[in-house]
């Protein structure tokens, strides 16, 4: 199904939590920050990606490795901008795709079964010149692979990343921000679910000073299952959004979203947003999201919206959870009454909180990393005057 | 040796009415080897007593003392109460997801010990121990209390209370919600702990029934915050005949 058939399909949802999209750059005003998908975010900081500064710079090396039956193909036609039903819907979007001056396209062949991940890095040398970059990842039918988005060092990035799984196929990305701590990444990233596909997303943030991530999924047949799982934390004076939309557009689909995140540090600030939709066609369908937030120290702020928007009353289930605390005093007694220290029975917590998590990544060679970053975070605080 | 020794000990909890005096007065003395049954029921104040010696925030010590061996209890962190030998099974032992049993137990026991376990021993050790227990291997990747069954609860104390080797274990109403096979199982765990060098227990319990499988020293019926009568073994088969009615109306 194309993306017109699929958009003519389906009616149109007056909502304020998707406006409507375009390819004209011009169509999408300057952002001011009193705007709904603007609002929590710190435009300022943005080294002017949202308004006009060029997005033409080149301070960064791009490495793939891949298994030899991946495709990476550089094409500067501007073919697939769109190629997954993306319309940018906000400003910083519409001008990554509009200027990039390629795209980088991966595909997995059909029923072809990956037996590594293919790692494609991103490491910026400099802040100075803002750059734009499109990406297209393809998962053809029948083919299941992992895909691992890495992002490193210093950078002003604004790409736009579109993902397609075909029907029966199975995709995980996972997608890593370890930034040096003056980047800024604003990244959108949409992907169309074929039918019975499986597509998992884990989105990682770490480093940087301000990330952004919009990520939105449709579906272009029944059957189609989406879960995005996502891990942040949060130090002094950091911005990091997170703006997922669940778009189910087809009977039978799924999504299933849980974000969890910790914040530490004077003015660092977390931001999730998970909207989900369905639609009138998407009888039967189940969708559950949930966003835990883990308040280290003062000072910090979480934000945590979930929205859900029912056309249909024909579903299997739907549900949301948010939650924002701080360290669960009755946890902390147990271990201590263990003679754990007060430090280590947090730091336990907190590992224990983001492990749960990690462990339904799946793919074992990041996991271990993943829990060191995760330590190593904890050591800039939590553990601070540790025994 | 380990003498827990508790001198008048006042306790309350600040409620939305104010603070609320819940232990009034306690007097017990746990010498070397000893096993006390605290019997009472509900509300009684038996619960809080174990807290309190525990060190949870959430009791405000207003007056007494509790010595371990002559060192301040109360002057001590929760850990450190921990790392002088205490232990409290708890009633209702706390979910920590995502954080599995064997690195917990390992945790606390290198916290204990103020050093690592022997890796090799160690793993024997826990699975001899998680055997005793009549828990599964895989019992030690699980996460630490969630999911688990009341009685898988209940076992996973008394595997920590074998590991942790304290002094003296404060075991609050481990007894309860246990069915007849989990309450032997439990109660022979801490029987093998009574029968090491010099360990006390205070056993609390609103049932006499745990009393047939661990024989108590000393038994005392804690009504309104306070010890109303102690005895030995005696006063416990009192108790299964004709329950608390006496002690409640001589508190009236």
């Amino acid at each position: 199904m194309t993306a017109e058939v699929l958009e003519g399909a389906l009616e149109k949802v007056e909502s304020h939590l998707h406006p409507e999209g375009s390819f004209d750059v011009d169509a999408h005003e300057v952002p001011t920050g009193r705007e709904e998908i603007w609002r929590f975010t710190p435009l300022k900081r943005l080294r002017g990606i949202h308004a006009d500064a060029p997005l033409a710079g080149t301070s960064f090396t791009a490495s793939f490795d891949a298994p030899a039956s991946v495709r990476a193909d550089r094409l500067e036609d501007g073919s697939l901008k769109g190629v997954s039903g993306l319309v940018p819907w906000d400003r910083i979007s519409a001008r990554a795709l509009a200027e990039a001056k390629s795209s980088l396209a991966v595909t997995i062949p059909a029923e072809a079964v990956l037996e590594r991940p293919v790692f494609v890095t991103i490491r910026g040398t400099g802040t100075d010149e803002a750059t734009a970059a499109h990406l297209v990842i393809r998962a053809e039918k029948f083919s299941k692979a992992t895909v691992v988005l890495r992002f490193e060092g210093s950078m002003t990035l604004a790409d736009n990343v579109e993902i397609v799984v075909e029907d029966g196929a199975q995709l995980a990305v996972v997608s890593i921000d370890d930034w040096a701590d003056d980047a800024v990444h604003v990244g959108h990233r949409h992907v169309r679910v074929g039918r019975d596909a499986q597509f998992k997303h884990v989105d990682i943030t770490f480093g940087g000073d301000v990330v952004r991530h919009d990520t939105t999924a449709d579906y272009s047949g029944p059957g189609g299952a989406v879960e995005m799982l996502g891990l942040y934390f949060a130090d002094a004076g950091q911005h990091i959004e997170h703006r997922l939309f669940g778009d189910h557009t087809a009977p039978k689909t799924k999504s299933h979203v849980v974000y969890k995140g910790a914040l530490q540090g004077e003015k660092a600030h977390t931001v999730w947003i998970g909207n989900v939709l369905i639609r009138k066609v998407a009888e039967g369908i189940e969708t559950y999201e949930e966003n835990r937030n883990l308040v280290l120290t003062d000072g910090c702020q979480a934000d945590s919206v979930p929205n859900l928007e029912i056309e249909t009353g024909e579903i299997e289930g739907a549900g949301h959870a948010s939650a924002t605390a701080r360290f669960d005093d009755e946890q902390l007694f147990y271990l201590r009454s263990r003679g754990i220290s007060e430090k280590e029975a947090q730091r336990l917590v907190v590992h224990g909180f983001f492990n749960d998590l990690i462990r339904q990544i799946g793919v074992p060679e990041l996991e271990e990393s993943l829990a060191a970053t995760v330590e190593a975070e904890l050591a800039k605080n939590v553990l601070e005057g540790a025994q | 040796m380990s003498t827990l020794e508790i001198k008048d000990l006042q306790v309350q909890v600040n409620t939305e009415d104010g603070p609320k005096e819940i232990l009034k007065g306690v007097t017990l003395t746990i010498n070397d080897g000893e096993t006390h049954a605290i019997m009472g029921p509900n509300g009684s104040g038996k619960s809080t007593l174990a807290y309190s010696i525990a060190g949870h925030p959430r009791y405000e010590v207003t007056g007494g003392s509790v010595t371990l061996d002559g060192e301040d209890v109360l002057a001590m962190s929760v850990d450190e109460r921990a790392r002088a030998g205490l232990f409290l099974a708890m009633q209702y032992p706390v979910e920590v997801p995502g954080v599995s049993v064997a690195n917990f137990l390992r945790t606390a026991k290198t916290a204990i010990d103020g050093e690592a376990p022997k890796l090799r021993t160690w793993v024997k050790d826990v699975n001899a121990v998680l055997e005793r227990m009549n828990l599964d291997p895989t019992f030690s990747q699980r996460s630490v209390n969630e999911g688990f069954s009341g009685g898988e609860k209940k076992r996973h104390e008394i595997a920590q209370l074998d590991l942790l080797d304290p002094k003296v274990a404060i075991l609050d109403e481990t007894d309860s919600g246990l069915d007849i096979d989990a309450l032997k199982v439990v109660s022979e765990g801490v029987n093998r702990f009574r029968e090491r060098d010099g360990k006390g227990v205070l056993l609390i319990t609103h049932y006499t029934r745990i009393l047939r499988y661990i024989k108590p020293d000393h038994v005392h019926v804690f009504v309104a915050g306070r010890v109303a009568e102690s005895g030995g073994a005696e006063l416990a088969e009192e108790l299964e005949a004709n329950g608390y009615e006496r002690f409640l109306t001589a508190a009236v």
